[in-house]
């Protein structure tokens, strides 16, 4: 009897072994296969593009004999399948060819730009979900109050408001009339050159340093587009907290923790918001993604060079390989992150795991 | 006067209406009475039709024209005053009037995008929705592919490829918006497609051709429209960013993002360049955030509130 | 015997687009340590009765009585903190469906655990151990299993089993229960009634079952109120419904299909306003 039921409990976690191996393989193929669809968009625009690759190269002076070699070289004269094919071996391994205006190759220019992205992004996100989650989760229980309406009127404006002329104008605001941060830019030139670049993060490299003045610069710089960035990302992680907590108040189990005597507080931010997480996650990681993408326009008006401005400044000069190198990048990071908010749900909801 | 329209009211609200006219004509009055008690829905309608008012009579609103230069040596950036209302730029010209005209190009693009848009996404999710099967699984594979797309980064990459100017700039932002509206349009579709009276057409032989254009389409149009509504603000936003990059509208046209582009460089000292046309921006995205807000809440009571 | 609950002309009532809506209309009665069903059909104020004795009625909700005292506290001046100390400790309910009463992210143990430390009765090893010794009480054949599970992982009967467990692991003087077998398979309907009508017995706890099933209310208890539309329209000792004088109560009481009878036609049940007013 003893032994029957261990063997079916044994075939019960071999059973949920095998269905969590599939959901895994499933998840796998999907995120292959939207890898595949960015490529596929980058190649097909990299291939409807009206300018001639071959004749940006060799200039349109070139006798046929050249024009021939390096279209030969480029691979442009192989089916266009072939060419797909070898486009996306090479993108696998990070090979988006060399950018016409740095002459490096435009995985190398990336990589050094991107950690300047991934500070302004990080610290916006940390700023909007630490104050957007409270905000909302007060505006749901107070709804109707003044909080209500606060939080209300920030999703608004932040949903209705441009990021870059915002930027401009708390450029105008906070730096040219109050002084109270930096301008526009990363580092002033004096500090440029008093810290090594370790991890590129230039708040952690000036730190590990023990380069507190070069710190504070970074800081003054920094401070305005992150709090620019946290505010449109708190506009909407308030928005969605508030509606999912709503949501969750509504719930039997709030009454039944109400009943056990538990007080309000524990009620709302053990039980219900603990359940609202569970979304959120979900809004946390894309207001994170969009922030990274919306720093095409932030890096912009702050001249801070990251990704964005990197992918700007080659559109200015028509160095698609750049472009499109820039935007894979960016595509593969949106993919990440909706894994990674794929993975953090079924660690949160306990009814998605091991189902 | 008063009793008539009583009469009218009674019969617009009556539980039992006696014909089919009737019944929607009532359930359209609901809606609308549901929308007008909401202040800020209203604010925005109203927002939203002097957008199309300025657009209109912007001929007549300008006092000046909006591309040719202005005198540089005595109308260049002039702060704010009773002759130019919102200053002038670095060409001499006047920054209202190019406001105004701004709100052309801004009704071009969202109305563009809306009709190349929606329908697409309406197109693929009723057909998605209804067909089920593999073709569901291949649509709405695409869908979640684009869906996971940076929307903005795309756009740029799609303009930098077909070059700069606004018809690109609409077709890049089309060619990203339409996938939220694909789901939608599949989610209405899948709860439609077993009730009794869509069995009752099949019954009667209607080609499924014919069942989804005459019967599943426009039962999913209002949540299309509504969504297409709240995503407005976010196209407008997009296309200023299009046109603040550069890859927008070209020079000289008064698009309102190229304009803040072109204050950027004299913002410190000349602001108002860069203010005007940004807080026209607010406004009419205010505009539509509050009326698609006002749509959701009136079209479907359930979720209203949330 | 002492009445622990002493409630008069109780009324709740709720602000809508098209002005007040009463859900409970001067109800009033007094509880023992013993059984007292509440019956009646969805929406009639059954159940915001239950919930406005605990407190637990929606904030933007007005809630006024004659007479609010539970075992000598006046529950109508008491502050929001003094009846929160009484709900779970003195005062418990159990809900209708443990799918949704159960905190789906919490562990069974966890939720279990909660109520004790709400109420500084002890926490860790000793707050562990009573919790499972409640598990046991309401015969959950392997309490350190179950302890761990999330609500997902059990059946209604077993989630409900928990709910009980939970209500009472702090020994409350008197439960509420709403429904609490409805959600459940008629299978096990019986088994979760015995557990609680041994624990209600055991501990000598008042009982106030609220139900819309006129002849569970009347084989479990020991006295019956009847409501329609936010009144109480007749109270009755459950052994005497038989005797019932109010046609609601009759009508209610004709619902019911008996073994050997013709059930045809089916009888429809009465309703008159003046049973309201």
């Amino acid at each position: 009897m003893a032994l029957a039921g261990s063997a079916g409990a044994g075939g019960r976690r071999r059973a949920r072994l095998r269905s969590t191996a599939m959901a895994v393989a499933r998840f796998l193929v999907v995120v292959a296969l939207t890898y595949l669809g960015l490529l596929a968009v980058t190649f097909f625009i990299g291939r409807v593009i009206p300018v001639d690759p071959v004749l940006a190269i060799v200039g349109d002076r070139a006798p046929s004999h050249v024009v021939e070699r390096v279209r030969e070289e480029l691979g442009l004269n192989l089916p266009l399948y072939q060419q797909f094919v070898i486009y996306v071996g090479k993108a696998l391994t990070g090979d988006f060819g060399i950018s016409v205006l740095t002459s490096n190759p435009v995985m190398t220019d990336i990589r050094r730009v991107f950690p300047a992205t991934l500070e302004l992004a990080t610290l916006g996100t940390l700023i909007g979900a630490l104050l957007g989650v409270p905000l909302g989760v007060l505006a749901a229980v107070r709804r109707g109050s003044f909080l209500d309406q606060i939080v209300r009127v920030i999703g608004l404006v932040g949903y209705s408001v441009p990021i870059f002329w915002l930027g401009l104008m708390a450029l105008l605001v906070f730096y040219a009339r109050l002084g109270w941060v930096e301008g526009p830019g990363r580092i002033d030139v004096v500090y440029e050159y008093t810290v090594t670049p370790v991890t590129g993060i230039l708040l952690l490299d000036t730190a590990m340093q023990g380069e507190w003045e070069a710190f504070r610069n970074v800081f003054g710089h920094l401070i305005l587009p992150a709090s620019l960035l946290g505010y449109f990302s708190m506009a909407y992680i308030s928005r969605m907290t508030r509606s999912f907590m709503l949501t969750e108040l509504g719930q039997e189990y709030v009454v039944a923790a109400r009943a056990k005597g538990l007080s309000e507080r524990t009620v709302i931010w053990r039980h219900a918001l603990r359940n609202a997480l569970v979304p959120l996650v979900t809004v946390i990681a894309l207001s994170y993604a969009n922030l990274l993408e919306g720093s095409v326009l932030t890096e912009t008006v702050f001249s801070w060079p990251g990704l964005g401005l990197y992918i700007t400044d080659s559109l200015q000069n028509a160095d698609m390989n750049a472009v499109l190198g820039g935007t894979i990048v960016v595509g593969s990071v949106f993919i990440g992150l909706n894994l990674l908010s794929d993975l953090l749900y079924r660690v949160l909801d306990p009814r998605t795991r091991a189902r | 006067m008063t009793n008539d329209a009583q009469t009218w009211r009674a019969w617009l609200t009556s539980e039992r209406p006696a014909s089919r006219r009737q019944a929607r004509l009532g359930r359209a009055y609901a809606a609308w009475s549901r929308f007008a008690d909401n202040r800020l829905a209203m604010a925005g309608l109203f927002i939203i039709l002097a957008l199309l008012l300025v657009a209109v009579f912007a001929d007549m609103i300008a006092p000046y024209s909006a591309v040719t230069d202005g005198d540089l040596r005595t109308a260049r950036l002039l702060p704010p005053s009773a002759m130019h209302w919102f200053g002038t730029d670095d060409q001499g010209r006047d920054i209202f009037a190019r406001v105004v005209h701004g709100s052309r190009i801004t009704l071009f693009v969202v109305i563009l995008v809306a009709v190349i848009a929606a329908p697409v996404g309406l197109l693929i999710g009723t057909i998605a929705g209804y067909a089920g099967g593999w073709v569901d699984a291949v649509l709405m594979r695409i869908t979640d592919i684009f869906l996971a797309f940076p929307r903005l980064v795309l756009a740029l990459a799609f303009v930098a490829a077909l070059g700069p100017g606004i018809v690109n700039a609409v077709i890049a932002i089309a060619i990203t918006s339409w996938p939220p509206y694909a789901r939608i349009a599949r989610a209405e579709t899948l709860t439609l497609r077993h009730a009794d009276y869509i069995n009752a057409v099949r019954l009667i032989g209607a080609s499924p051709a014919r069942i989804i254009a005459r019967h599943i389409m426009p039962l999913c149009v209002s949540s299309v429209i509504v969504r297409v509504t709240l995503d407005m603000a976010g196209i407008i936003l997009t296309a200023a960013g299009l046109g603040f990059l550069g890859l927008g509208a070209q020079p000289p046209s008064p698009e309102w993002g190229a304009m803040i582009a072109s204050g950027r460089r004299f913002v410190l000292d000349q602001w108002w360049v860069a203010a005007a046309p940004g807080v026209a921006i607010f406004v009419v995205s205010l505009g539509f955030n509050l009326l698609g807000d006002g749509l959701r809440d009136a079209l479907d009571p359930k979720a209203a509130g949330q | 015997m002492s009445a622990l609950l002493h409630v008069e002309n109780l009324r709740v009532s709720f602000p809508t687009r098209s002005g007040m809506v009463e859900a409970v209309r001067g109800v009033s009665f007094t509880l023992g340590r013993e059984r007292l069903g509440i019956v009646g059909e969805s929406g009639s104020g059954k159940s915001q009765t239950g919930r406005a004795i605990l407190g637990l009625t929606p904030p933007h909700a007005h809630v006024t009585a004659g007479r609010l005292v539970f075992d000598g506290i006046d529950l109508l001046a008491a502050s929001e903190k003094e009846r929160r100390a009484l709900r779970g400790k003195r005062i418990a309910m159990v809900l209708q469906d443990p799918k949704f009463s159960l905190n789906p992210v919490m562990r069974i143990g966890e939720q279990i655990m909660e109520t004790l430390a709400a109420h500084g009765r002890g926490s860790g090893a000793e707050a562990r151990r009573r919790t499972l010794a409640m598990l046991e009480a309401v015969q959950i054949r392997d309490p350190e299993r179950v302890f761990n599970l999330y609500p997902h992982e059990v059946s209604g009967g077993m989630g409900q089993r928990a709910m009980i467990a939970m209500m009472l692991v702090a020994e409350p003087d008197m439960l509420i229960a709403d429904e609490p077998t409805s959600a459940l398979d008629v299978t096990v309907q019986l088994q979760v009634l015995s557990i609680l009508d041994r624990l209600v017995a055991e501990r000598g706890m008042g009982l106030i079952f609220v139900s819309h099933d006129l002849r569970l209310v009347s084989s479990f208890c020991d006295r019956v109120l009847v409501m329609y539309a936010g009144r109480v329209v007749e109270e009755i000792a459950a052994d005497r419904l038989h005797q019932s004088q109010h046609p609601y109560t009759q009508g209610l009481l004709n619902c019911l299909p008996k073994l050997g009878q013709s059930h045809h036609p089916l009888p429809v049940l009465d309703r008159k306003p003046e049973w309201a007013a």
